[in-house]
């Protein structure tokens, strides 16, 4: 299907009950946000018997229940939500800012990360706080954000062995991409600092402290304000 | 309100209904029972809700005391119950008195039972669901599997006890499959000939290290052509993603929402239970079908789930 503004639009199935909407095949900021539009439209004019949606960087995955609908009757419904995807005006993104403890015991490949390119722990900080990421997506766990935007000078390969237990609040890279761990799991990225932040709180409305479409930026903090902010 | 004093936990026990689908777009995994089919027949035997929240057992079971009584029904894999050490039926009400206690050994046949009780398990609601998510620390009992000492609410149940069995005919038509069916997955193109034949030709072992994530299987290595250049992407229940170096892993209950490599297959919605019953050092073989017989399999299931014959009195 062609929609000649925004590219390719492509239905795949996944699994006897679900289906994969892909706006191209490549990171694009135009993309990201067919697949926003996508998602707001799903979300303000839900479809009886879609039980899911698991947005990616350029797809959106769509899990309904196969003993109503199959995949070319969900193809047929979301057609005319496709069609009017360019009519979605989506609000000014939210501006979230991240405190962050860089280097030592809150971010203990920090030093490795500016070896592995030959510059000093300071370089690598300033170059990570300098930057306004994009949420392309939230993934992986609950409250874990995909951020597009890391100054590829910063590009550095996941750890040989991931670490079977990432404090929550860590702060890594791996390749591409940087991001936030909500909350204690394995991982394999490279840690260089910490927030004090709850990213993920259960307890609260709004339970994610980002959301897929925000602008991020973070914002260097001593061990004094990280301590002082962990105690709020 | 009745209760269940946990006198020792077994290997992995954890509250679990049906899960919490729909939060995709947050992070949030389903999760939910691993065996839904034993965990909604369990259910219907002691005339709860089909979703109701039981415990689910891993491998070795658990030991409870029920203090004030309850009524109670064993389904999934044969822990070899006791009712203060006599054996007792799996999948088949039992009523048990006050101070009563029910324990369970290791499995003699798949990875799971579920202990479903009359009433429910009363445990902590997160997005709509009392099933726990062990990665997360989310759900169930205060977030994690249970232990000594913990003791777990019953709902409140009224109307009278009858007994109820599973006729022997549904019994065999639910024994979980070694031979999984599976249908294309997203990148199933991405492999060429030689390495599908590989992949249903060989049979997989799962290994130590599955869980409720995922099932990690040895064997043959696939190899996904030239090409490749995976952008991150929802993934379904069941996928069989193929990471590098070929193993493949089949993603379960509280998998990840998204994932960056290729998946050749997805194990139809009817066999997902199969996957639950499976067991480290298990082998399975994979089987190609249509869509057509995907969907079907899936309409007969719930047909024999939904049917009043199901229970016998």
């Amino acid at each position: 299907m062609l929609t000649p503004a925004r590219g390719i639009v492509r239905f795949q199935p996944a699994s006897d009950q679900s289906l994969i909407i892909y706006f191209g095949d490549e990171i694009t900021i135009a993309a990201h946000q067919q697949v926003i539009r996508l998602l707001r439209l799903l979300e303000t004019e839900p479809v009886a018997g879609i039980r899911n949606l698991n947005p990616g960087y350029c797809s959106l995955l769509i899990s309904f229940d196969g003993l109503h609908l199959q995949h070319s009757d969900v193809e047929e419904i979301l057609r005319p939500y496709i069609q009017r995807l360019d009519e979605v005006r989506l609000p000014e993104p939210r501006k979230v800012e991240i405190p962050v403890c860089y280097g030592n015991e809150y971010g203990p490949d920090l030093n490795d990360v500016a070896a592995f390119h030959g510059m000093t722990a300071e370089q690598v900080v300033n170059l990570h706080a300098s930057v306004i990421y994009v949420v392309y997506f939230l993934g992986f766990v609950p409250g874990f954000a995909y951020l597009g935007g890391l100054r590829k000078e910063l590009s550095t390969p996941r750890l040989p062995a991931p670490r079977p237990r990432v404090p929550r609040g860590s702060v890594g890279i791996a390749g591409e991409q940087t991001g936030v761990y909500p909350l204690a799991t394995p991982g394999g990225w490279r840690l260089i600092g910490q927030t004090p932040i709850d990213m993920f709180r259960p307890e609260r409305e709004e339970m994610s402290v980002l959301k897929i479409g925000d602008q991020v930026r973070f914002m260097p903090i001593s061990p004094d304000k990280f301590a002082a902010l962990k105690s709020q | 309100m009745s209760v269940i004093e946990v006198l020792a936990p077994g290997l992995l026990t954890t509250v679990q209904d049906l899960g919490r689908p729909g939060f995709g777009p947050m992070g949030v995994s389903a999760a939910g029972a691993a065996d839904p089919l034993a965990l909604q027949i369990g259910n219907r035997l002691v005339d709860n809700a089909r979703g109701a929240a039981a415990l689910e057992m891993t491998l070795l079971g658990g030991s409870f005391r029920f203090p004030e009584g309850a009524v109670v029904a064993l389904a999934g894999s044969d822990f070899g119950p006791l009712l203060d050490d006599i054996p007792i039926e799996m999948w088949a009400l039992i009523k048990l008195g006050p101070g009563q206690t029910l324990k369970l050994g290791p499995s003699r046949s798949g990875a799971r039972c579920y202990l479903c009780v009359r009433g429910g398990i009363a445990a902590g609601m997160f997005l709509g669901s009392a099933s726990t998510d062990v990665l997360s620390g989310l759900g169930g009992y205060n977030g994690r599997p249970l232990r000594k000492g913990d003791v777990l609410n019953i709902g409140e149940t009224e109307g009278p006890f009858r007994k109820a069995a599973l006729g022997s005919e549904a019994l065999k038509k639910l024994s979980p499959r070694k031979v999984l069916r599976l249908t294309p997955g997203p990148q199933s193109d991405w492999f060429p000939e030689s390495s599908q034949q590989l992949f249903y030709g060989n049979s997989y072992r799962v290994s130590e290290e599955s869980n409720r994530m995922g099932l990690r299987l040895k064997g043959p290595p696939v190899l996904a052509g030239a090409g490749g250049g995976m952008i991150t992407e929802g993934v379904s229940l069941g996928a069989i993603q193929i990471p590098e170096g070929g193993q493949p892993i089949i993603l379960f209950v509280e998998q990840q929402t998204t994932g960056g490599y290729p998946k050749i297959a997805n194990v139809i919605s009817a066999d997902l239970s199969s996957v639950g019953q499976l067991r480290p050092r298990d082998e399975v073989r994979f089987e190609k079908v249509s869509w057509e017989m995907a969907r079907a399999a899936l309409r007969e299931q719930e047909a024999l789930l939904s049917a009043d014959a199901l229970i016998s009195g």
